[in-house]
């Protein structure tokens, strides 16, 4: 890992060289909510793709400063929900109305229930296991789509071994702008950082 | 204000143990004392799971509840090798302690969801201290709910028939049974809670992970932490998917306290077929849970130095939801009475003169006195704030809240329609031993959780704290991000804006 004061002054470490790390990206401090927040509006405008905000809590308007566009989760969550009453919709008619055959990994056959004289297919009955079936599939869907949106797990990432980041989950605020961004230059986004008010710009190796 | 903002930070930061329960109109009170820093409490919090030893009241109550978690394994064990013919239950009276400690466990959750997800949506701030421990109580109670209808079906071994699931026997769960719904509205609320719980978790695990010393412990809070690292493109999904998450379990939480109340609303035994029954249950469930969030905050907070974080205004709060449901509770019991005169129906009306002067008189009146009678000293302010009045009225109010289920159970099944298949339900050791074992368990997963876990939500607790706020006050208004002074105030900010909470009643500090 390497340290600058003045990432001009820095010289870069022997590229050269198969045996040295590359460089994942650079990431900068900042002293609060408000200064993380006017330098990811800074960083936006100056039009990087690949790079993030990363703070102990969610900062309200980050989203908008950074120009993230609305996640689509509620949409799939929506849809799951949908499906899940409908499953409990089936799950019930089938086995309790009807005596037909179908294979569900194996053969299975409906049993028409006849409960006090209630009609076999009681629409009204079957409600709760229905709405509960639409909670099940909607909230498993949100949290497991949560997790796949944003590709986690992902017990491996290159800012979780860099020293100092870790009080990004206590009380530190930082910018991480990764080298694959095609206006990535070691020294002039160091500089950029650095002219936005971080207190320190650092080099991640990935 | 001017003179109140002279300490280091440049802005006044609420004291530790200060009365924050002061009601002023145009400021907000503080929710966390004693720091305007963020580090300060994450110390606070991890604190408590990564000092190498534990106050000894921790071991006295592990203990403890290891103890009757053994008589709780001793009691379902000679139960299932025997039959269920080891309670006390008889020809009328087929169902006493087992549906009553499952209807008082599935109650006891409620409070933890209604905090995490009702309180949200709302946007109660002060729910940030107390949903952590909450939501774990939910499911720490529902799980010891979970064990009653698992046992009370007496061959345990075919619990299996309760789930859809293709069987040699060609035969299929009947879905119009409430019995069956209760199946799926339990399962999915203990789901739910849980996905709810670990998602609130994960930066929190984060927090720990980061700060582990030992390696079990980086490896162990790193796999459940899944990596997070506080990313803001994964806080805005976080976001998003923790309000869905509210929004699924609001319904929820109501549905699963009214489907329990199916159980028995949709039967035709007088004191049990009642129409009130599903939101009467509801508000007895949040009444018994946030009584039993007091318990257990009281002694944690002590014990684990939290109250800057766990404040008075947080149990004020609280004992004003408990005097709430209990009067909701007492309005439902006097319902009950005026509805079984009104029907005219004398089946009814004897259940209902046969609950508050039958042979179950005793029990009637422990559960009038402990819900809607003791509550009610929650309309004073100095009851309201003090710790022991508090405490003692929470522990009533627990012992009130079991003895409802079991009047309801109970006293309407012991004396139904015909007089002479009446009954008398005595509970043996086994009854008692199970009820208490229950206690043992949830306390045993409560304290280990109390230790291991982060108690309090770090990540949410900061997010509600003025500096959160990217345009606070303190961060001035504006400003170029570079060269700028964190600690500067822009002059003639209104004393409303301030972060300082400002103690209106002259002659305080």
């Amino acid at each position: 890992m390497t340290t600058f004061a003045t990432p001009s002054s820095t010289t870069a470490p022997a590229s050269t060289e198969t045996s040295v790390a590359q460089t994942w990206g650079l990431v900068a401090r900042f002293a609060n909510p408000a200064e993380l927040m006017h330098a990811a509006e800074a960083v936006r405008k100056a039009g990087y793709r690949y790079w993030d905000c990363h703070s102990p809590f969610p900062i309200h308007g980050i989203d908008h400063a950074m120009g993230i566009s609305r996640t689509i989760l509620p949409v799939v969550v929506f849809g799951a929900g949908a499906a899940g009453c409908t499953l409990g919709f089936l799950l019930q008619s089938f086995t309790n109305s009807f005596d037909f055959s179908i294979w569900a990994l194996v053969w299975v056959t409906g049993y028409p229930f006849l409960i006090s004289g209630k009609p076999l297919l009681s629409f009204p009955a079957f409600v709760p296991v229905m709405f509960e079936l639409t909670i099940l599939l909607s909230a498993l869907t949100t949290a497991f789509g949560m997790l796949a949106f944003n590709q986690l797990p992902e017990l491996y990432h290159p800012l979780l071994k860099h020293p100092g980041f870790g009080r990004a989950t206590d009380d530190r605020f930082f910018i991480s702008i990764e080298a694959r961004d095609p206006q990535f230059l070691r020294s002039k986004t160091g500089q950029f950082l650095k002219s936005l008010g971080a207190s320190s710009v650092e080099v991640v190796e990935s | 204000m001017s003179a109140s903002s002279s300490s280091m930070q440049g802005h006044a930061v609420p004291a530790s143990g200060m009365d924050n329960t002061i009601e002023s109109p145009g400021q907000r009170a503080p929710l966390v004392l004693g720091t305007g820093d963020f580090h300060a409490v994450t110390n606070q919090v991890c604190r408590v799971t990564e000092h190498p030893t534990v106050p000894m009241a921790w071991y006295v109550a592990f203990g403890v509840s290891l103890m009757l978690l053994g008589a709780l394994g001793v009691a379902v064990n000679y139960l299932i090798f025997t039959g269920v013919g080891v309670w006390g239950l008889n020809n009328p009276v087929m169902w006493a302690f087992d549906i009553t400690n499952f209807v008082f466990w599935v109650g006891i959750g409620h409070a933890g969801t209604l905090i995490s997800a009702i309180l949200f949506l709302f946007r109660q701030k002060w729910r940030t201290g107390i949903n952590r421990f909450a939501e774990a109580m939910t499911i720490f109670a529902v799980i010891c709910a979970g064990i009653f209808p698992g046992i009370h079906v007496g061959r345990v071994w075919f619990a299996y028939w309760l789930f859809p699931i293709p069987n040699q026997m060609e035969m299929w769960p009947q879905f119009r049974s409430p019995l069956l719904w209760d199946v799926f509205a339990v399962s999915t609320y203990f789901t739910v809670s849980l996905v709810f719980w670990y998602i609130g978790l994960i930066p929190d695990l984060a927090t720990l992970r980061d700060r582990a010393k030992g390696t079990i412990q980086q490896f162990a809070y790193g796999l459940f932490a899944l990596g997070w690292r506080g990313s803001a493109r994964h806080w805005h999904r976080y976001e998003v998917a923790y309000l869905l998450l509210a929004a699924l379990a609001t319904p929820l939480v109501l549905s699963v306290h009214s489907v329990v109340s199916f159980d028995f609303a949709v039967s035709q035994l007088p004191g049990w077929h009642t129409t009130i029954f599903p939101p009467y249950f509801v508000a007895g469930a949040i009444f018994s849970g946030f009584a039993m969030v007091v318990t257990l905050a009281v002694p944690a907070r002590e014990l684990f130095g939290l109250k800057d974080l766990i404040t008075m205004r947080h149990l004020d709060n609280m004992n004003k939801v408990i005097l709430v449901t209990g009067c909701m509770v007492g309005y439902a019991y006097s319902m009950e009475f005026f509805i079984a005169w009104y029907s005219g129906a004398p089946y009814e009306q004897f259940a209902f003169i046969n609950r508050a002067f039958g042979q179950y008189w005793w029990a009637y009146w422990i559960m009038v006195s402990c819900n809607v009678i003791t509550p009610q000293l929650f309309w004073f302010k100095k009851v309201r704030t003090s710790i022991p009045a508090m405490f003692v009225l929470s522990l009533f109010v627990n012992v009130g809240m079991w003895f409802e289920r079991y009047v309801i159970i109970v006293s309407s099944l012991a004396n139904d329609f015909l007089p002479t298949s009446w009954d008398e339900f005595i509970p043996t050791w086994v009854d008692i031993a199970t009820m208490l074992g229950a206690f043992g368990l949830f306390g045993v997963l409560f304290l280990l959780f109390c230790r291991y876990l982060p108690m309090i939500a770090i990540a949410e607790v900061k997010s509600v704290m003025p500096e959160a706020n990217p345009h606070w006050e303190g961060y001035g208004k504006g400003h170029a991000a570079h060269g700028h002074d964190p600690h500067g105030h822009h002059g003639g900010a209104p004393a409303g804006s301030q972060p300082a909470f400002q103690d209106p009643r002259p002659g305080q500090p």
